[in-house]
């Protein structure tokens, strides 16, 4: 069975036909040539798929597109803005958080929805205080980011990319006050 | 494959009603990944996303809290992890945080897999699942009836699951997890324990080592029997209690764990468990602590 959806995708209007049981993921690369998203597993696992849906990170191969009609999506090429790439994605380039650069694109999306839940205080399994704001230090950016992947093990850089990007005079953060030095004590 | 997006419950119960094989699907973080793989083609799909009541969650008149089914572990986490820390602690363990942005407890209620992180924390709470079918109207079913068999629950063809009913906590609670890492990891065992210190009673129950999740009844009973609310724990009732928890699990081997060790490790967390909330009771705290 075929459905007629609107899919807002990195701030255009993407009207596609489909069949229903096309996943977000599969429109986003063989329907609308969205392609920064990657198809790692289609399970779940990897976090490859990894995009924004209503500004939650969700991994798209577990979602039917059907299910996303009118919803607002942004991938990680969506992120990039009048040509300068984000804040989190500059990080990224800077302290080489990636090698092949496979699952960089989920990383990205993972890292800024991430950072967004720090900001609305999300406890993470990690968080011992569930009362304060949230201090984002490595255990807690290896932990909120375990949902994605890297077979190039980049890992050690993408930890840093996000310390450097949480740094004091960030605005992404409420964390502000934290420097890298204090991390290290915990 | 067709494919139903009612807008309403009553829409959602009356589809269900027609169309009794039609699958419901939630956050999708189940039944995606059948889809994806075939290992499950239905007829219909039963898309609840749209049924805005299935994410919203009340203080209900009695005290106690009523959840929909549709309201995803990040949220439980973050606006209930107050009043639910057991619920909060298993919920944290689910998954991924992509996972947890989607995956529901009307998901894993559905599923109903022996492994589901959210069920010994809804038994050891005395949770009560609302489900409903557009010809017979409202079932209250606890928990503790819930589960039939691995992946099977009571609800039938034409019923759908509403919410869960659960009192905020009135002492501490637990949950502790065997598997390999936090994210992504099956439980390779379960434990979770709830002290209810107004009625001198404590709720345990164990998950993955039996065909169902499951009430620790014996320990359970023991515990209200022997337990002197007023002073240290007693480190042979302490033992009792592990024991009396490791008979309540029939495990199996499988790839991820041995019966024996599954058996050996209900025994160390329920042991464990009870000691991390006594000691939160003796502290006068009822606040939860990282589990
Ligand atoms: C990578 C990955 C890791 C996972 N890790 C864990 C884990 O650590 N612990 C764990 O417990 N689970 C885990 N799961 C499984 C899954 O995330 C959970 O079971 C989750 O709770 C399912 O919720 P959902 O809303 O996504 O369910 P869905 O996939 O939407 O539905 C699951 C089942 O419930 C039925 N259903 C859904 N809503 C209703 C309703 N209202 N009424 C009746 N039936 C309904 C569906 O028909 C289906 O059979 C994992 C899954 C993935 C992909
Ligand atoms: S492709 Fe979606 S999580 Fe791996
Ligand atoms: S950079 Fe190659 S998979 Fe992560």
């Amino acid at each position: 069975m075929n459905a007629r959806i609107t899919l807002r995708v990195d701030g255009r209007d993407r009207p596609v036909a489909l069949d229903t049981r096309t996943t977000l993921l599969d429109a986003l690369r063989d329907r609308l040539s969205v392609t920064s998203p990657k198809k790692g597993c289609d399970h779940g696992q990897c976090g490859a798929c990894t995009v924004l849906l209503d500004g939650r990170r969700v991994v798209s191969c577990l979602i039917l597109a059907v299910a996303c009609d009118g919803s607002e999506v942004v991938t990680a090429q969506g992120l990039v803005e009048e040509g300068e790439p984000h804040p989190v994605q500059r990080a990224f380039l800077e302290e080489d958080g990636f090698q092949c650069g496979f699952c960089t694109p989920g990383q990205i999306c993972s890292a800024v929805g991430m950072l967004q839940e720090v900001k609305a205080g999300h406890p993470s399994q990690v968080t011992d205080d569930l009362t304060g704001p949230v201090t984002l230090d490595d255990e807690e950016i290896r932990e909120r980011l375990s949902g994605n992947l890297c077979r190039c093990g980049a890992y050690v850089n993408i930890v840093a990319a996000l310390r450097e990007e949480t740094a004091p005079s960030e605005e992404t953060s409420p964390r502000a006050e934290t420097s890298p030095s204090e991390e290290a004590e915990s | 494959m067709e494919f139903l997006r009612p807008a309403t419950w009553a829409e959602a119960l009356a589809a269900k009603a027609d169309l009794p094989e039609a699958a419901p699907i939630q956050g999708g973080t189940d039944m995606m990944v059948e889809l994806n793989f075939d290992v499950h083609r239905p007829a219909a799909l039963l898309d609840l996303n749209r049924v805005a009541e299935l994410t919203r969650w009340t203080a209900e008149a009695d005290g106690r809290l009523r959840i929909g089914a549709g309201v995803p572990y990040a949220r439980l986490i973050a606006e209930l992890g107050d009043r639910l820390p057991g619920l909060a602690q298993a919920a944290r363990t689910v998954g991924s945080p992509q996972i947890r942005n989607r995956g529901t407890v009307g998901g894993n209620l559905g599923a109903a897999s022996p492994a589901g992180d959210s069920h010994p924390a809804l038994l050891a709470g005395d949770a009560v699942i609302e489900v409903e079918s557009a010809a017979r109207g409202v079932r209250m079913i606890p928990a503790d009836e819930f589960y039939l068999g691995v992946k099977r629950n009571t609800l039938l063809p034409d019923e759908l699951i509403r919410a869960f009913w659960m009192s905020p906590a009135s002492g501490p609670q637990y949950f502790s997890k065997v598997g390999t890492r936090n994210a992504m990891v099956i439980a390779v065992c379960s434990f979770a324990i709830a002290l209810h210190p107004g009625e001198r009673r404590v709720g345990a129950a164990i998950g993955s080592a039996a065909p169902t999740p499951r009430r620790a009844r014996a320990a359970e009973e023991f515990l209200a029997a022997e337990l002197d609310w007023d002073a240290p724990l007693e480190p042979a009732v302490l033992r009792r209690f592990g024991e009396l928890a490791t008979e309540a699990a029939s495990p199996i081997d499988d790839v991820r764990g041995t019966a024996g060790y599954r058996r050996h490790a209900i025994g160390v967390m329920a042991r464990r468990t009870l000691t991390w909330a006594w000691n939160d009771l003796r502290a006068g705290r009822t606040e939860r602590r990282a589990g």
